[in-house]
């Protein structure tokens, strides 16, 4: 672990932060990386699933989640979690990551985070092995690798300040403001820092000053490091420690501000939460003069610094030490880039061939091909290549639901729109707006509430009094006329496809037991068409590998329905047609087949 | 800021509130009561305290200083220990909150050193008197040092524990993830060897339940010097006391109205600089503003609080504190508003007196490149305030000198000169290409 970040370090970032998210990606795009360095986002109070951001003129989507938790099972490789959450929350989010594991870095920016709360998170990360930035901090950066969200500032100050590729200097500092003041110090009197960290501004923060420069050290692109320290604390005391003891070898340039601070009584408070001098070993004067003696660059003041960085760099560079950086090519953002409006992940027609989900149209339509309408659903509805088994199951089912005669309420309605001298489209339309809970809407309802009973191990009789409570008959149980002994002919084609081709039908053979149930009570009582077909797809999805969530997603976002509206298209055109080609007139209901019952309406009041 | 010194009268209140948790085996009367008049004492004497007028009192000011003691600010006889009635209470609070007192800060021996701060009395807390005998008082105290917790714990308690500390106290360090069994166990290895024997079980005890409740309710530093051990009965005689202000927000229920005064001999804060605290408090951003020497005649808006200490050093570097009238800072984003007011708050300040030398004032609007405040939006605020004090500007003779970088720097310091030159007021603007606080040198070289 020498260097902090590099070119693959991803990030979660705890708190849907857009512009720092968006300086992040700009970064990432102008340094060419391959991936962008955030991997997800947590936004536990979101409810979309993704976020849009630039990607140079481009766009890409980052995923959301409700918990790190979540994010960190999501994205594993992601090592570092970037804590934006408030001061009340920030400690939380922070042992919640360091009890699921797997981050290395964790860089906090609340201020003002309970002192003995720091305290606490900052050392159970140290036995973690976590490295913890912050609390209180803008960041930390590998020019060229990876930015944490608002480090460095504008795209065009970091490319002034050559934080856009690895320069030769480590840089800590406390202040943020005055990091990103130093980087340009150092691009303009030397060639850039190869890592930066702001240690943060709070009284107790994780990593210190010595925590950093002893990475470093052990850091080859690190050359030599600048410290920029404050009044008050005594970790700059470490630092010469380390180097009176030969553990940092390489050249620091140190100072530390607040030498003001010797002029008033302890009542000022100069700086940050951190800077305030408790005795005289703590004064910003006492640390400059102890480090001096000990052999680290120390400037006369602040003023002075440039000139002294100037000076070790180019002794390091007459040396060899430092070697010329070539200057890399990058990508520049456009000045004018303008959010997409919508999104599309399943289609493209901007190539030679428009594509099904990266298959030309041509390759899935044509008959040599061998593939089928099932095929084209699982690239245009999944983005999947379904196996054979399934997308003749997709098909079958299309097939058994494409109508059920005339007199049904869709069909009906169908007929009566074309009488009225209606087109093919708004009399299929009328059709299909009768498709909902009462017209093929029991596919979706058996789904659903058989897989829940699945789902939750409850036998057929605690299902059945289960949806006695919820006051619902079963969706997929019963019919008018057919019956065990009479069984309905599609539903056991259906059945019988799925005994043989399917890796197995956990869902179904619990319907069975509960089928088993209802008919003892009722003849009629059986598993349905509807119940059939809404069952062995949420079969079909498990044998596919999907996760259950992702199943009872399709079953919210009314996939299942989908498949109906297919297929019964397919015969309401028929009778569509049908009419047109009779030329049947104007229906008109007969009145003596409506009971008529219209009181005179009452005044209220 | 984080730790913040509360009364003594709210550090044993919030410790009353918690007895039973930390305490179970103790007894502590909680008889103690803060008042500013001898009137409000009289009052409270027939109504909520009435112990004040059954029992002997002792009466002294709360007001966050020491050494009460030495000087002669503590009230426990008349004729004799232990003769104060609520009477004798009440006329000596009327009589030492009537004029200015003086308060050393510290003694050699008996022998103030160094120079009295100088001011009213006004808050007084009133006890019963406990009769005790010296060897009774012990000393405890906790606080925080580099990272860990360090207990402090003496046989001799009172003002003598001081004198000769290195022999008296004990100290204790554990870091914070010490475990209950870990502090105990240490805690009672560690009791200093002159407690009296009989005591040494209580002393235990009391230094675990003190250690405990100092961790709990997020204290940064609690004394209690002396208290009194007579068996299972306890006196907290003196109590000094920080809270680590940060944790407030989780310690509502558990410190109570808490209020954290200035304290005494300190300049009440001037209305300006309350106003700034005020608008602060409202703010994600940050806005911070101290006056040195209002009649001083450079005067900082600096953004950035490592920023706004470079340029604080840099001034005193170049020409001493003499001239420096403000230290402050605005950073994390402040909107243009909340800027317009900030920058009002110090045009309006320096703008009151000319300078008694006839010299132009300075004021340096600097900071370094920022990370995310938009440079043009919060110079915007600038602007307008300049245009409300142009006048005012001009006719105390004020030279402005800005250096800034970051988000939309360009068009902020093009905004910044523009609207100075318009409205005639001198200035130089820099941006990132010129040394953060090269403009120190640059407004102080000049003549």
């Amino acid at each position: 672990m020498s260097r902090l970040f590099t070119k693959d370090t991803q990030a979660i970032f705890w708190n849907n932060n857009k512009t720092a998210i968006q300086r992040m990606l700009d970064y990432d795009y102008v340094i060419k990386r391959e991936k962008p360095s955030v991997a997800g986002i947590v936004a536990p109070t979101s409810s979309n699933k993704f976020e849009k951001f630039f990607w140079g003129a481009d766009e890409v989507m980052i995923p959301l989640y409700k918990s790190t938790e979540e994010a960190k099972a999501a994205q594993p490789q992601a090592d570092v979690l970037l804590n934006f959450a408030s001061f009340r929350t920030a400690y939380d989010v922070t042992m919640e990551a360091l009890n699921i594991g797997g981050f290395k870095t964790i860089m906090i920016t609340a201020e003002g985070i309970p002192e003995r709360l720091a305290r606490g998170m900052n050392a159970y990360a140290r036995e973690k092995g976590v490295t913890v930035i912050g609390p209180a901090t803008v960041g930390a950066i590998s020019p060229g690798a990876f930015k944490i969200a608002n480090i460095g500032g504008t795209i065009d100050n970091i490319i002034n300040s050559k934080l856009h590729r690895a320069g030769s200097c480590g840089l800590v500092t406390r202040s943020g403001g005055l990091f990103n003041e130093l980087s340009n110090i150092i691009a303009i009197n030397a060639d850039g820092i190869a890592e930066g960290v702001a240690i943060g501004g709070d009284r107790f923060v994780g990593s210190v000053f010595i925590d950093n420069l002893l990475r470093m050290e052990e850091n080859p692109d690190v050359k030599y490091m600048v410290l920029l320290g404050e009044v008050g604390g005594t970790e700059e005391y470490k630092v010469i420690e380390a180097v009176k003891s030969g553990k940092i070898k390489k050249p620091i340039i140190a100072w530390c501000i607040g030498t003001i601070a010797k002029y008033y009584d302890s009542g000022v408070q100069f700086g940050h939460a951190g800077a305030s001098a408790n005795d005289d070993r703590e004064t910003a004067e006492a640390k400059n003069k102890a480090m001096k003696e000990a052999g680290i660059h120390v400037p006369a003041s602040f003023n002075d610094l440039p000139e002294v960085i100037n000076g070790v760099y180019k002794e390091l560079h007459a040396e060899g030490i430092i070697k010329d950086i070539p200057e890399p090519t990058i990508n520049t953002i456009p000045a004018y880039r303008r959010p997409k409006q919508f999104i599309c992940t399943i289609s493209d027609d901007r190539g030679e061939e428009a594509t099904y989900a990266g298959f030309p149209i041509s390759s899935v339509a044509l008959p040599s091909t061998g593939k089928g309408i099932g095929d084209v659903i699982s690239l245009l509805w999944f983005k999947k290549q379904y196996p054979k088994w399934a997308t003749e199951f997709i098909e079958t089912v299309i097939k058994t639901v494409a109508d059920h005669g005339p007199a049904v309420s869709g069909a009906h309605n169908a007929k009566v729109t074309a009488r009225a001298g209606k087109s093919v489209v708004e009399s299929l339309v009328t059709g299909l707006l009768t498709i909902g809970p009462r017209f093929g809407g029991a596919i979706d309802g058996a789904a659903k509430y058989f897989k829940y009973a699945d789902d939750n191990d409850l036998s057929p009789k605690e299902f059945l009094s289960y949806m006695k409570k919820e006051g619902v008959p079963i969706p997929g149980i019963g019919h008018r006329i057919k019956s065990l002994k009479n069984p309905d002919l599609r539903v056991k084609g259906l059945m019988d496809f799925a005994a043989e081709n399917f890796p197995a039908t956990p869902l179904l053979d619990y319907a069975r037991t509960v089928e088993a149930l209802t008919t003892s009570k009722k003849e009629n009582l059986i598993l349905n068409v509807d119940g059939t077909i809404g069952i062995l797809m949420v079969d079909m999805w498990r044998a596919l590998g999907y996760s259950e969530e992702e199943i009872d997603e399709f079953i919210e976002s009314g996939t299942l329905n989908a498949f109906f509206i297919v297929g019964r298209s397919i015969g309401f055109i028929g009778h569509v047609l049908d009419e047109k080609r009779l030329a049947m007139p104007m229906y008109r209901h007969p009145m003596d087949d409506i009971l008529y019952d219209v009181k005179k309406a009452e005044p209220i009041g | 800021m984080a730790q913040k010194a509360i009364r003594e009268y709210d550090a044993k209140s919030i410790l009353a509130r918690h007895w039973d948790v930390y305490f179970p085996n103790f007894n502590y009367p909680y008889q103690t009561i803060l008042v500013q008049t001898g009137d409000e004492l009289r009052e409270a004497a027939k109504t909520t305290h009435p112990w004040l007028a059954e029992k002997p009192l002792v009466a002294k000011p709360d007001m966050l200083f020491g050494k009460r003691g030495k000087n002669g600010l503590v009230l426990f006889k008349v004729n004799k220990p232990g003769d104060v009635t609520l009477e004798d209470a009440a006329k000596w609070i009327d009589e030492k909150r009537a004029e200015k007192q003086k308060v050393y800060f510290s003694f050699d021996g008996d022998t103030p050193v160094g120079e009295p701060s100088e001011d009213y009395l006004t808050h007084f807390i009133v006890e019963p008197f406990t009769p005790h005998d010296q060897s009774e008082e012990y000393y405890i105290s906790a606080t925080v040092v580099g990272d860990e917790d360090v207990l402090y714990m003496s046989a001799e308690g009172g003002m003598e524990v001081e004198e000769g500390w290195d022999e008296k106290v004990t100290e204790v360090a554990f870091p914070i993830t010490a475990t209950e069994e870990e502090i105990e166990a240490k805690i009672r290895e560690n009791i200093p060897a002159d407690v009296k024997p009989e005591d040494k079980e209580a002393f235990a005890e009391f230094a675990i339940g003190f250690f405990k409740a100092y961790r709990e309710l997020n204290f940064a530093y609690l004394e209690i010097n002396p208290f009194v051990l007579q068996g299972n009965n306890v006196e907290l005689l003196d109590m000094v006391a920080k809270l680590d202000d940060t944790a407030g927000f989780m310690m509502v229920d558990h410190w109570g109205d808490i209020e954290y005064p200035t304290a005494f001999g300190m300049e009440a804060k001037s209305p300006e600089v309350e106003a700034i605290e005020e608008a602060d408090a409202k703010t994600g951003a940050s806005l911070k503003l101290t006056l040195l020497k209002p009649e001083a005649r450079i005067w900082t808006m600096v953004a950035g609080g490592g920023a706004s200490v470079v340029y604080a050093d840099t001034i005193a570097d170049f020409a001493g504190i003499d001239d420096l009238a403000n230290y402050g800072e605005y950073s994390g984003g402040p909107t243009t508003g909340e800027t317009k007011f900030y920058a009002e708050t110090i045009l309006d300040l320096m703008t009151r007196e000319k300078d008694p030398k006839g010299r132009d004032k300075i004021l340096i609007i600097g900071g370094a490149i920022a990370n995310f405040t938009d440079v043009a939006k919060t110079f915007t605020g600038i602007i307008q305030a300049f245009e409300e004090y142009a006048d005012k500007m001009k006719e105390v003779g004020v030279k402005v000198y800005v250096r800034r970088g970051g988000p939309n720097y360009e068009k902020g310091l093009k905004d910044i000169k523009e609207a100075a030159d318009r409205l005639e007021i001198p200035i130089e603007v820099y941006g990132p290409e010129t040394h953060v606080t090269d403009i120190v040198r640059m407004a102080l070289e000049e003549k």
